[in-house]
């Protein structure tokens, strides 16, 4: 039997008219990768700053841990490791100092944290850099040290904002595998991102957000099998081409959907509607069959891209 | 744990902080102050006593008391502005430190902590220096670092009250320009409140640095008289500054948590 971390029930944030979290329902299980997926401004931090108990709830119900956060908000974010969306790490301090700071925070004796920050600097790839201070480090870097403060604790629940927000390719394939490791582990993650492929990677479960509501609900391979067909077709046009196009698709797949600087066809087989496409004389510059993702999901509950 | 040790840890981190960044503040914490005295009391004293010497002690010994409550007020008033700015601004320490277990309360009170040892460090350091002028001597002027240190820490929340108001640091260095400098020079630090025109002086009475060099000086001149301080009861001058630290600090918390928990 699995142990629900958190429960929220109608869990509303209102900032005066703004409605930012409208009345959400959602568990997150002991173990799992539970994502929040949606487009900026969906919500999604605000539900993550009432978690952790630094905003608090305007209605609805919630615990974490089983405790109440308008009460027991100490209590719940002494077993909570924390990475906000925007870096807040001392510059001017070193990296091991910034670990240490936080260690006193959650009161563990020094000579429990300093083998804990050798541990975790080890984790982060940062061994090298323990006396340095934060303020050259890189973009990756920076996080990756965010990332072992908030473990500094060792957290029964870890709460990432948009871990890879700014970071380059490189980066973002090293925090993830860093973030496979503590899955592999056994740890608890709430992730929050606008990123679909990240989404995917990470996420056991996740909820899609948007305009403070949740739209959907599932495994990424469940949203995806319910959401949108198998396949995606993405075709290119040339200049002035693509609206012409555009009126004889009737028929030619399940859906489609018309972007600005694309179309998308979705279908359960590609071969036939590439063969349609080719009888009707559309004649597209650039052709891309690809299988359907979580963007695909998105654009078909919201009518809208995650990332504009 | 307690309310006083999370607020300690607080401190202790802002204690690691200053490690990297004291050498900024050595200019107007040290040698600000002791440019005034070596100025104003050697220099412009000599002037002052060889005229009519009015005061009954000399000139030196008379700044020297002022200038400790204004140099309690400098740093009381830098320690509760850019610091704590930067705390929700700059440096967002605060935000980071709010997901710990240390509130907003802790952050305020461990500020307060190592605003208290800070200033004491900075004040003992002042008041050796002027006992070495000569200004006074060393028991009446270690007497007067608990009231001076009242004097910053009352500043220090009331201007953190105030910074937690404000959008940006711009106006920061508005409320030095306006507030501590005419304060700094209109208190009675450099000159009797009785020489001010007797409408003003009821002003000066309101303001509180004035509170604070008075305070000062009847601790460490025990003989002074009415020239040089006024007849106002010590307990007055004390009811003063803890309000003004009491309100401040109260102002500061629900103010930081208003800010900083939206």
């Amino acid at each position: 039997m699995s142990e629900n971390l958190v429960e929220a029930r109608g869990l509303t944030k209102k900032f005066d008219d703004f409605v930012a979290v409208d009345a959400i329902d959602f568990d997150i299980k002991k173990g799992e990768a539970f994502g929040f997926l949606g487009p900026n401004g969906a919500g999604k931090t605000s539900t993550m700053k009432m978690i952790t108990t630094v905003s608090p709830i305007t209605d609805g119900k919630m615990t974490v841990f089983g405790l109440d956060p308008n009460t027991q908000g100490r209590a719940i974010r002494s077993r909570l490791g924390v990475v906000p969306q925007e870096d807040n790490l001392d510059l001017e301090l070193t990296v091991a100092e910034n670990l240490f700071i936080y260690g006193r925070y959650h009161d563990m004796k020094k000579s429990e944290i300093n083998p804990r920050i050798d541990d975790l600097l080890d984790f982060a790839q940062l061994s090298e850099r323990r006396d340095s201070r934060v303020e050259p480090l890189s973009g990756g870097m920076k996080r990756r040290l965010t990332i072992a403060r908030a473990l500094i604790n060792d957290p029964d629940l870890i709460i990432l904002d948009e871990p890879t927000t700014g970071l380059d390719p490189q980066a973002r394939h090293l925090l993830w595998d860093r973030l496979y490791r503590l899955k592999r582990d056994g740890a608890t993650l709430i992730i929050t991102t606008h990123y679909m492929d990240e989404a995917e990677q990470l996420c056991d479960r996740l909820v899609v957000m948007d305009e403070g509501r949740i739209v959907a609900e599932g495994s990424p391979r469940q949203l995806i099998d319910e959401y949108a067909p198998r396949e995606v077709i993405e075709l290119r046009f040339q200049e002035g081409e693509k609206d012409g196009a555009a009126l004889k698709l009737e028929g030619i797949a399940n859906r489609s959907e018309i972007l600005a600087d694309r179309i998308l066809l979705y279908t359960d087989d590609a071969d036939t509607t590439q063969e349609r496409l080719h009888n009707r004389g559309i004649h597209p510059e650039q052709v891309l069959v690809r299988r359907s993702t979580l963007e695909d999901v998105f654009l078909k509950l919201t009518g809208r891209r995650l990332i504009d | 744990m307690t309310t006083l040790a999370r607020s300690l840890r607080f401190a202790e981190s802002e204690v690691i902080a200053y490690r990297r960044t004291w050498r900024g503040t050595v200019i107007t914490s040290f040698v600000n102050p002791v440019l005034f005295l070596a100025a104003m009391g050697a220099g412009l004293g000599s002037l002052v006593d060889d005229g009519a010497g009015e005061l009954g002690i000399s000139y030196l010994a008379f700044v020297a008391t002022g200038l400790l409550a204004a140099s309690a007020m400098q740093n009381g008033a830098g320690d509760g502005s850019f610091p704590v700015m930067a705390g929700i601004l700059w440096r967002k320490n605060f935000h980071g430190t709010i997901t710990t277990p240390i509130g907003p309360a802790e952050i305020i009170y461990g500020r307060l902590i190592w605003g208290l040892a800070r200033l004491t460090f900075v004040l003992v350091v002042f008041a050796v220096i002027a006992v070495a002028f000569g200004a006074i001597d060393l028991g009446p002027a270690l007497l007067a670092i608990p009231p001076a240190v009242l004097t910053g820490l009352a500043f220090t929340t009331c201007i953190t009250a105030w910074t937690l108001t404000q959008e940006d640091g711009r106006s920061l260095s508005t409320l030095f320009r306006f507030l501590i400098v005419p304060l700094f020079l209109f208190s009675g630090t450099f000159f009797p409140i009785s020489q001010l025109p007797d409408y003003i002086e009821p002003i000066a009475y309101a303001t509180p640095l004035f509170h604070g060099v008075e305070l000062v000086r009847k601790i460490t001149l025990p003989g002074a008289d009415g020239s040089i301080v006024t007849g106002i009861p010590l307990w007055a001058h004390l009811v003063y500054l803890v309000a003004m630290l009491l309100i401040g600090l109260y102002l500061s918390i629900r103010l930081l948590d208003r800010r900083i928990r939206p």
